[in-house]
């Protein structure tokens, strides 16, 4: 502890200024306490109500039924993993698409303004069109009738009986896709700033251009990294459109199909709150491990 | 509605806050007090502990059909004659030069249980939902009728029921049809790819033929796709049936997901797989084929299975708490005019529940007269079943294996 060596006036104005601050976090404070801590503890409440004897369809009464979670997650864990898994590898693919995307339009483009603004809108560009019409416009190109299906049959490489959309394959591919933008936009912007006379610095050291890489840029870019993989696992372990339009009934199924099947369709509102909150609570387990194990201090 | 601004407001939570504010020596607290109970009935609300029987708020609706000359429709897309060109819907705008009301059309249903999800926690508490008209599925218009969720139909302002078909007039979810009136209704059957498929479907077994593996979609509508495994498992869908007959047509529906011969299982998506090609053969809805064929050259071919196929309607309800429900009752009568019927059956293309519809179709194309997927004959009628209602517990239980047998 330093001793205090500040006027009594000194300290008011600092006092005056942190109120001040609180005053204009305040409204930010209160949207999120309407708008995100109250939805969590209804959903919490909801996820232990009870369906009394003789109920009538979507009919619950608060209760304490704990067992509500012991029964969705023996139910649909393997659903649970295989959200995990299959946004795991898309995000690891989105990485190794992305990166070098960002790296060229950040870096090598650095010079070239109009061609760099050119690809950053192209980059951007899918997010103009509905999501939806996006991955509804992979199924139509990937048809079993449609050009790619059938070249790949042609050359063997599918088999004749076989096909593309309807798969494991296709979801991820799909979620890899959709989520490509969360993942470039974070390292474009982070190497952005990267100072490119590092890398010359590197050169003159006698440092071949993958140890630069690899001591220079990656660490220097880490932080992007890590917002781009969060920002790309965390919306596809929550996905279900991908999986609904571009899987099957069979092995592709994914947690949030899941919640959406037992709120809607078999309205088993408690349980589907009970499915919501374990998806929240392990994504944030996993990405407190995470961040505890890769996080930079930029983002700590 | 700046002419209708003294009268309390229809919404019972609200009507509470302002009654209280308007008692001669209303205190802050009462007031206070009020807008407590609004909060907290609200935040229960969306808790949404949904239907219960024993209906808590039954509002007292006025009707405001006289002053208000205004009428909200919430319907399901490509459902209504629509002209393309002049972007309006013809039969409507006609309606609104007979009777002076403007109708508010909307295309706010793309299936039955999500809308339900949607709406239920305005039903329950009382509150209206901003439809007078809302068009649903059997199962889920009997849902909201054995709720509560809907108005008692006067039928002296409907003259034009009677026309509706002999077969509809009594319905096992709404006896005596006091709450409901059948908008459309429609076969589930079996379709296939003419080109692709030239041997052809005639029962729902045919759809396990090899041939057919991972192009075969079925409807994620319950009641369709079990209702005709379980036909051609010689169950009775409109009797008394039990689990173990439904369990016996799941394991049949389980089977064929696993070992790939069903690619999906799907709402109305199911259409772009049958244009694209990815499917070739399928559970499907009549209506849709008569529409795809019209659209695509006539590919694909329909049939109710030998062993028999669903036949389900669409019905139009007044929502509890919708003000205008005589409105309401006005385009009723309107649509069950034959000559208007068979203006709307010429476009939508599922059958007519319109008696004399026929003859009025007559004038305006004779070639779908003898369509029997909008006129249809007896002998097709003969084989369509209804399938039976289900209780609430049964609606839990049956839903759930259903939503496990396909994998969500």
């Amino acid at each position: 502890m330093s001793l205090d060596l500040r006027s009594k006036a000194e300290l008011r104005a600092e006092k005056r200024k942190n109120r001040t601050g609180v005053y204009l976090v305040s409204p930010g404070l209160l949207v999120l306490a309407l708008f995100f801590a109250l939805p969590v503890v209804i959903l919490l409440a909801m996820s232990l109500y009870v369906k009394p004897p003789g109920a009538e369809v979507g009919e619950f009464v608060p209760g304490f039924e704990i067992s509500n979670y012991g029964t969705v997650l023996t139910a649909y864990w393997p659903e649970l993993l295989r959200s995990f898994f299959f946004a795991l590898i898309a995000t690891v693919l989105a990485l190794l698409i992305g990166f070098p995307m960002a790296y060229l339009v950040a870096v090598r483009l650095r010079e070239k303004t109009l061609l760099q603004g050119i690809l950053l809108v192209l980059l951007i560009a899918p997010f103009f069109s509905s999501f939806i019409l996006r991955t509804q416009a992979w199924k139509q190109i990937l048809a079993d009738e449609g050009f790619v299906a059938q070249a790949l049959k042609f050359i063997a490489i599918l088999p004749a009986d076989g096909h593309l959309t309807a798969t494991p394959i296709a979801v991820v591919a799909g979620l890899t896709y959709n989520f490509l933008p969360f993942m470039v936009l974070p390292i474009y912007a982070n190497l952005g700033r990267l100072d490119t006379r590092l890398l010359e610095a590197s050169g003159d050291l006698y440092a071949s251009p993958i140890v630069a890489f690899t001591k220079v840029t990656l660490p220097m870019s880490a932080p992007g990294v890590f917002a781009g993989t969060l920002l790309t696992f965390i919306p596809a372990a929550g996905d279900y459109v991908n999986s609904a339009l571009l899987g099957n009934n069979r092995d592709t199924t994914m947690i949030g199909q899941v919640i959406d099947s037992r709120f809607f369709k078999i309205i088993d509102y408690p349980g589907a709150a009970a499915l919501s909150f374990v998806l929240m609570i392990s994504i944030l387990i996993l990405v407190t491990i995470y961040i505890r194990r890769f996080g930079t201090e930029e983002l700590m | 509605m700046s002419h209708s601004q003294r009268r309390l407001p229809q919404d019972p939570q609200i009507r509470a806050l302002v009654q209280a504010m308007g008692q001669r020596s209303f205190s802050r607290r009462s007031v206070l007090g009020a807008a407590g109970a609004l909060s907290l009935s609200g935040l229960l609300a969306a808790c949404g502990t949904g239907g219960s029987k024993s209906e808590a708020s039954k509002p007292a609706v006025n009707d405001i059909s006289a002053e208000d000359q205004s009428l909200n429709w919430a319907n399901w897309t490509l459902y209504l004659d629509y002209d393309d060109k002049k972007k309006t819907y013809p039969t409507l705008d006609a309606f609104t030069k007979k009777t002076g009301i403007k109708v508010n059309y909307a295309e706010d249903i793309d299936g039955n249980d999500s809308y339900y999800g949607k709406v239920q926690g305005q039903l329950k508490s009382g509150q209206d939902i901003g439809q007078d008209i809302v068009t649903l599925t059997d199962w889920m218009a009997g849902r909201l009728i054995r709720q509560g969720y809907t108005q008692e139909l006067n039928r002296d302002n409907i003259p034009n029921a009677a026309n509706l078909l002999p077969s509809l007039q009594n319905v096992d979810f709404d006896p005596g049809r006091k709450h409901s009136l059948t908008w459309q209704t429609g076969y589930a059957g079996i379709a296939w790819n003419k080109k692709a498929f030239p041997k052809g479907l005639k029962s729902v077994e045919d759809l396990w033929d090899p041939a057919l593996k991972g192009r075969v979609t079925v409807l994620d509508e319950m009641r369709d796709t079990m209702g005709l495994l379980m036909l051609q498992n010689g169950v009775d869908v409109a009797g008394q049936w039990g689990e173990s007959e439904f369990s016996a047509a799941t394991e049949v529906l389980r089977k064929n997901i696993d070992n790939g011969q069903i690619r999906q299982v799907k709402g109305n998506s199911y259409k772009q797989d049958f244009i694209s090609g990815d499917a070739i053969a399928g559970i499907v809805w009549s209506g849709d084929m008569v529409q795809m064929n019209f659209e695509n050259d006539d590919q694909w071919e329909f049939v109710i299975p030998e062993a028999g196929g669903t036949l389900w309607s669409d019905n139009l309800l007044v929502p509890v708490a919708s003000p205008r429900k005589t409105n309401a009752e006005k385009l009723m009568d309107f649509y069950y005019d034959p000559a208007v019927a068979a203006q709307v059956a010429a476009y939508v293309n599922y059958i007519c529940p319109v008696t004399g519809a026929k003859e009025e179709m007559e004038k305006i194309d004779p070639e779908l007269t003898e369509n029997p997927l909008i006129f249809p004959t007896d002998a097709d009628l003969a084989k369509a079943h209804v399938f039976r209602s289900l209780d609430a517990d049964e609606e839990a239980t049956l839903a759930s294996a259903f939503q496990d047998a396909i994998g969500a």
